[in-house]
């Protein structure tokens, strides 16, 4: 540590994985708008031969926006929030710079080689969790860098106390570790039976444990990639975007244990109806319905952070972004709940309803919550005023309007289909084939394939906004990037 | 009894337990405040107050290790 220098934060991971986030966030969203409109328009699927059908392409999807796109904002905004609520440089430690930056290395090579092996049909065929055992090594790899760099940095911190948004860091880290290990338990084929080839394996676990193991999986990467960092996000960037600290700590505490203790036990209402013992189906139904309070706790946190302040939701478009965030987790954390409900179940299991559940909270959750990050991150990285709050504004908007495009046309689509395959006459026999599901549903996945664009239109907006920041954007002196607010050029 | 009259009963006992552990969770958050041993509310301060030369809200307390090393001992 030299002397003559003031210290300061070392943001050189964070920028590279807010790169990381941009890049996979077009990638895997322009596959996924793509995937929508093969779903309306089905000639969409024999453009590009095996390489761009739908069966291809969903794992890309996927698997960029979850292990790319929002696992690179969580690291992004690690390698920021760490720092800052700890109150320690990575500047101070060349060994959590040097581990930051070899995290950075190895997850890159990962996420590239995973859209590689997908693209060649090379998979698991375990839903979100595609990928095969050579690939699962190298995430156990940059995830214990990640452990290295969380637990590094806490071991050197001057801040006492952990801030709530540390709590949920681990959360997410320690979790994921568990189902990764545990879901990906494999045997390779090659090695052990001499058949298929030398990345090939199969799952340890057989029929129904096989579906257990895989949903208390599948759910829980919905708890730990897509909410608790995502809370951890919010806990930091709401209050300092504000100006306001967080409205309770107690009922942030509360309602973090109240989250770690329910969510485990929440997978199995995948499984309803299913050969699955009943009262797991039973469990899964309950703890889902639990999980509504713990996850209010924390939204209702939020939006009381802003308690007095409400004029800022009109002037500064940030806010806009992670309260509407915020209030798109309150709908999907009552959603959730509702389809878990072993009648709801009925109706809404195998139909479009289940995506617009997810899209609901992916796009207006996670998606907008990243976004905010970073374009807060971004002045304070690198020292330059946002280029465009009105482009943000138009942002803003373009893809509220593409999100409920999207949920509402997916409601209806998934109602009615479940409506349909359940129909009957007054002799027992089913009222409708398949294939009148599918023309009814069409005008509704033109819908939902034109919602997507716009929020892909915003992800384009949202980029170009960052780039002319770094490139164009006014200089900034270290007074005006050390407050609240982000700076913003107001006229452009 | 019966299995099933167990596991009703084991049900309704620790469907109990929790609800009494989140309501004494609660109560100890708020005694710890009211008796003056904890603040929790001002660690809300820790996301706005993040220069990395502001002062902790709660300064780390250095290890023995490192007090005996800076008094040279």
């Amino acid at each position: 540590m030299g002397n003559q220098n003031p210290l300061a934060y070392d943001y050189t991971v964070a920028k590279w994985f807010l790169w990381a986030t941009i890049a996979f966030g077009i990638i895997g969203m322009t596959v996924g708008v793509f995937i929508a409109f093969q779903m309306a328009f089905p000639e969409l699927n024999y453009l590009f031969g095996e390489y761009g059908t739908f069966s291809r392409l969903r794992p890309l999807h996927t698997n960029g926006v979850a292990f790319g796109f929002t696992m690179s904002g969580i690291f992004a905004t690690w390698y920021y929030v760490g720092q800052r609520v700890l109150k320690v440089s990575m500047a101070e430690s060349s060994f959590l710079m040097a581990v930051g930056k070899l995290h950075f290395i190895v997850y890159v090579l990962t996420i590239l080689l995973a859209v590689v092996t997908l693209l060649s049909g090379i998979t698991t065929s375990k839903e979100y969790a595609e990928l095969e055992w050579p690939l699962d090594l190298m995430v156990t790899l940059f995830w214990v860098l990640w452990g290295v760099s969380i637990f590094g940095l806490i071991g050197i911190r001057r801040e006492r106390t952990l801030y709530i948004s540390i709590w949920y860091y681990i959360a997410a880290f320690l979790a994921v570790a568990m189902l990764h290990v545990f879901n990906n338990m494999e045997v390779p084929t090659y090695f052990v039976a001499g058949v298929g080839d030398w990345y090939h394996s199969v799952s340890l676990y057989a029929g129904t444990n096989d579906a257990l193991v895989q949903w208390w999986y599948g759910h829980n990467a919905v708890a730990f990639v897509f909410t608790t960092p995502i809370v951890a996000m919010i806990y930091y960037f709401l209050p300092k975007e504000s100006g306001q600290a967080v409205y309770s700590y107690k009922l942030s505490l509360l309602s973090f244990w109240g989250l770690m203790f329910v969510y485990l036990w929440a997978g199995g209402h995948h499984l309803i109806y299913s050969t699955v013992p009943d009262w797991m189906q039973t469990m899964g139904s309950v703890f889902s319905i639990v999980l509504i309070l713990p996850s209010w706790g924390s939204a209702i946190n939020m939006l009381l952070t802003m308690k007095g302040e409400w004029e800022q939701l009109q002037s500064n478009p940030l806010i806009k972004f992670m309260v509407l965030g915020s209030t798109f987790y309150m709908l999907s954390t009552l959603e959730g709940p509702i389809q878990a409900i072993k009648s709801v179940n009925a109706l809404a299991h195998f139909t479009d309803w289940i995506p617009g559940h997810v899209h609901d909270g992916t796009l207006g959750w996670v998606g907008f919550m990243i976004i905010a990050a970073m374009y807060h991150m971004t002045p304070r990285l690198f020292k330059k005023e946002l280029y465009s709050k009105k482009l943000m504004e138009t942002q803003f908007w373009l893809q509220t309007m593409g999100i409920v495009l999207y949920f509402s046309s997916m409601w209806i689509a998934g109602i009615t289909q479940g409506m349909m395959w359940r129909a009957t006459d007054e002799f027992g026999n089913l009222s409708y084939s398949f294939i009148d599901t599918v023309t009814v549903l069409h005008p509704y996945y033109t819908i939902r394939a034109i919602g997507g664009a716009l929020y892909l239109i915003g992800i384009f907006i949202w980029a170009y906004n960052i780039y002319k920041t770094m490139k164009s954007g006014r200089e900034l002196e270290d007074a005006e990037v050390n407050v609240n607010k982000s700076p913003m050029a107001e006229n452009r | 009894m019966d299995l099933g009259e167990i596991q009703a009963y084991a049900y309704f006992f620790f469907t109990a337990f929790l609800v009494a552990v989140l309501y004494g969770y609660i109560f100890h958050l708020y005694r710890s405040e009211k008796k003056g041993t904890r603040d929790y509310e001002k660690y809300g301060q820790m996301a706005l107050d993040d220069e990395v030369s502001s002062k902790p809200i709660e300064k780390k307390e250095e290890s023995v290790d490192s007090q005996k090393l800076a008094k040279g001992e």
